[in-house]
């Protein structure tokens, strides 16, 4: 508890105030504008971490983080094309909500629920981070090895519908982090001594996310503009708090628990939630035309697993989601590595970020309800102009790494990997996340075998790597099963409407 | 839910996902000639530095001929969607080959004419690769950014971009 007011301390700086209010008006912005994820801010945004301390730069990328959910869930509902896959169903119901006059209901429940799902998971966080921590530093070696391998295969095969795809991008981010000498002798470097040190996370995680997705945008780019609903001030009546504020809960229920396990993810609560709220109301045949349940469930589902996702980053340093991992790099670029040994080591920065989740969630949820259709002007800036911006920061963020124009020519090679990933459906999480912990788990598997003093049997003489191994089984059987039994959808009722939205 | 680039599907294989089952296989087999070339780890080592490349090479190739197999039998990518994405018209690739141009002549001229002058150059040609043809305004946008950040790095972050030959007069 002292450890949590010592938090609110470093928090409530006037400084870092000022960077959790720059990291929410960044966030809603980049969420609210089109083509721009939280991923891909933070990404172009890496620079930042060279000269502010890490506490004001971590508060703000959490706002950042936070935010974008906010926005990106106006863009859907106004728009009627998720952004992400977990805003899909906002995308449906919001926009069939939005369509028949109710924009500014859908808007309301959308942020509060937010709001609300966002302040648990951080309470839960709270509560779960320091028992999490606890177990988790008795953890040796050979555990760490296991849960690293157990993440490489969560993120490969609970996201996206082709496994193949998903190993297909985890193996080239692992042959990525190959390139360098950190074994003391040059891997993959063809001779050539600017490799000598790795790829730069920084230029990855750029060319991958921004450049790539630039170009990929700019090859489809939509030549007729979309049709924009305009809204007023949000607000609710009784009855619709009344229909709302249990779906939040559930929605709660569902999203933070998946966002805390690896690869757990943002879309299947909010699938899950969408379902169960559908199965409960007292309105089913509103769902699919624009009922409120089918926002507010979702909405909260989806923040809530933003906040689930911070537990195994900040206890493991296990990255969920693509903007997960970018912290993770930020953070790493500080020479912190986020893990077992953060919250003894780094006390004041973790519970600073975590007291500053709740000041980043009362911000966002005051500047979103009054400034709503300020924001949704922002969809309106002109594509040329706001992809070439995408293009000059990513330009100027790869850079800045070390001002060396050889960083840009790789940024340029994985602008157009990325690219082809999109092209190819390979999914980009598993490649970032296998450039980020590729050189970890090595490093995890040669302390262990140190220690036995070259034993293999060491890998699996903690009761917990034995049990991660054990998942990992059950993970393959079932897909296994699933492969056989041919793949059916996890909710049969919502891919119609999910299918007329992608078809469009 | 299956998001093709055309939605009539008239050819069933998609013929360039041959194209990158071969790039697995290539970079699988590179993977594995580097790792042959590798010598035994010094002493305190106990895991070669060959040992995780044969793993990723040997695993980029099967991939790359899953993928192969994959791709005969008919299996087709799921492109990705995004607001501003239209999938119901073919990749624009005079689009994508002018952006990467302009991508490679900001990496020639950098150390040449600094970040203040080809930052707004980039800023420019993407603009008017993009469609924009108020190049005038998209100049004076770019030669604003390049600049401003030039100066907000360098006196916000305390980061000095190299000038180039713009070096004292900035």
């Amino acid at each position: 508890m002292d450890l949590l007011l010592d938090g609110f301390q470093t928090a409530l700086t006037p400084e870092n105030l000022l960077f959790a209010l720059i990291g929410v008006l960044l966030g809603t912005a980049v969420g609210v504008l089109p083509g721009i994820g939280p991923a891909m801010a933070l990404a172009l945004l890496l620079p930042v971490t060279y000269s502010v301390g890490v506490d004001s730069a971590i508060i703000m990328f959490a706002g950042i983080y936070y935010g974008g959910m906010y926005g990106g869930s106006t863009t859907s509902i106004l728009l009627n094309t998720p952004g992400e896959s977990s805003s899909v169903i906002t995308a449906i119901e919001g926009n069939k909500m939005a369509k028949s006059g109710r924009a500014a209901q859908a808007l309301a429940t959308a942020a509060i629920g937010s709001f609300v799902a966002g302040t648990i998971g951080t309470v839960l966080l709270w509560i779960l981070v320091p028992r999490v921590a606890d177990v988790v530093v008795t953890l040796g070696a050979p555990s760490y090895f296991a849960v690293m391998v157990l993440a490489f295969f969560a993120v490969t095969m609970v996201l996206g519908s082709s496994k193949l795809r998903g190993f297909i991008s985890l193996f080239l981010g692992l042959a990525i982090a190959l390139v360098g000498t950190s074994t003391g002798q040059a891997r993959l470097t063809f001779g050539n001594a600017q490799l000598a040190d790795g790829i730069d996370v920084v230029v990855v995680a750029v060319g991958i996310f921004a450049i790539g997705e630039a170009l990929w945008v700019a090859a489809h780019l939509r030549r007729k503009p979309l049709e924009i609903i305009p809204v007023g001030q949000p607000w609710m009546s009784r009855a619709d708090w009344k229909r709302s504020w249990k779906p939040w809960l559930r929605g709660t229920a569902f999203g933070f628990p998946f966002g805390a396990l690896p690869a757990g993810g943002a879309e299947v609560p909010t699938f899950l939630s969408y379902a169960t709220e559908q199965k409960l109301s007292k309105h089913p045949e509103e769902f699919g035309k624009g009922a409120i349940e089918g926002v507010a469930g979702p909405e909260a589902a989806n923040n809530a697993s933003a906040a689930g996702t911070l537990l195994p980053l900040l206890t493991l340093g296990l990255p969920t989601t693509a903007t997960a991992s970018i912290m993770l790099v930020a953070v790493q670029s500080y020479g912190i590595q986020p893990g077992p040994q953060l919250l003894d080591s780094e006390p004041k920065l973790v519970w600073g970020l975590l007291a500053s989740l709740v000041i980043a969630n009362a911000l966002l949820l005051v500047i979103n309800l009054p400034m709503a259709p300020l924001w949704a002007r922002l969809l309106q800036i002109p594509r040329p102009q706001l992809y070439a911006g995408i293009l000059f920061f990513a330009t100027l963020g790869a850079y800045t790494a070390n001002f060396a124009a050889f960083d840009l020519l790789l940024l340029v090679v994985l602008g157009l990997l990325g690219l082809a990933m999109r092209r190819f459906g390979l999914p980009v999480l598993p490649l970032i996340v296998g450039v980020i912990l590729g050189p970890a788990m090595e490093l995890q598997l040669t302390q262990a075998l140190q220690i036995s003093q070259g034993d293999v049997s060491t890998l699996w003489s903690e009761p917990v790597a034995v049990v991660v191994y054990a998942v990992m089984g059950l993970m393959l059987l079932a897909m296994a099963v699933g492969v056989v039994r041919g793949k059916k959808s996890p909710v049969p009722a919502t891919t119609e409407d999910a299918e007329e939205l992608v078809n469009r | 839910m299956t998001a093709t680039t055309e939605p009539g599907a008239t050819a069933l294989v998609d013929k360039a996902q041959y194209g990158l089952a071969a790039f697995l296989g290539l970079a699988g087999g590179y993977v594995l000639y580097d790792a042959s070339t590798l010598d035994r780890a010094f002493n305190d080592q106990p895991v070669q530095p060959y040992a995780l490349p044969y793993v990723v090479g040997a695993a980029l190739l099967v991939l790359g001929v899953l993928l192969a197999v994959a791709t005969a039998r008919g299996d087709r990518p799921e492109a990705e969607e995004g607001e501003d994405v239209d999938l119901s018209q073919g990749t624009d690739l005079r689009t994508i080959g002018l952006l990467a141009a302009v991508l490679v002549a900001n990496l020639l001229l950098i150390d040449w004419l600094g970040w203040a002058i080809t930052g707004a150059l980039l800023f420019t040609g993407a603009t008017y690769t993009l469609g924009s043809r108020t190049w005038v305004r998209n100049l004076a946008i770019g030669a604003a950014l390049s600049v401003g950040t030039w100066y907000g790095f360098y006196v916000g972050l305390g980061l000095p971009i190299p000038a180039g030959i713009l070096d004292g007069v900035l």
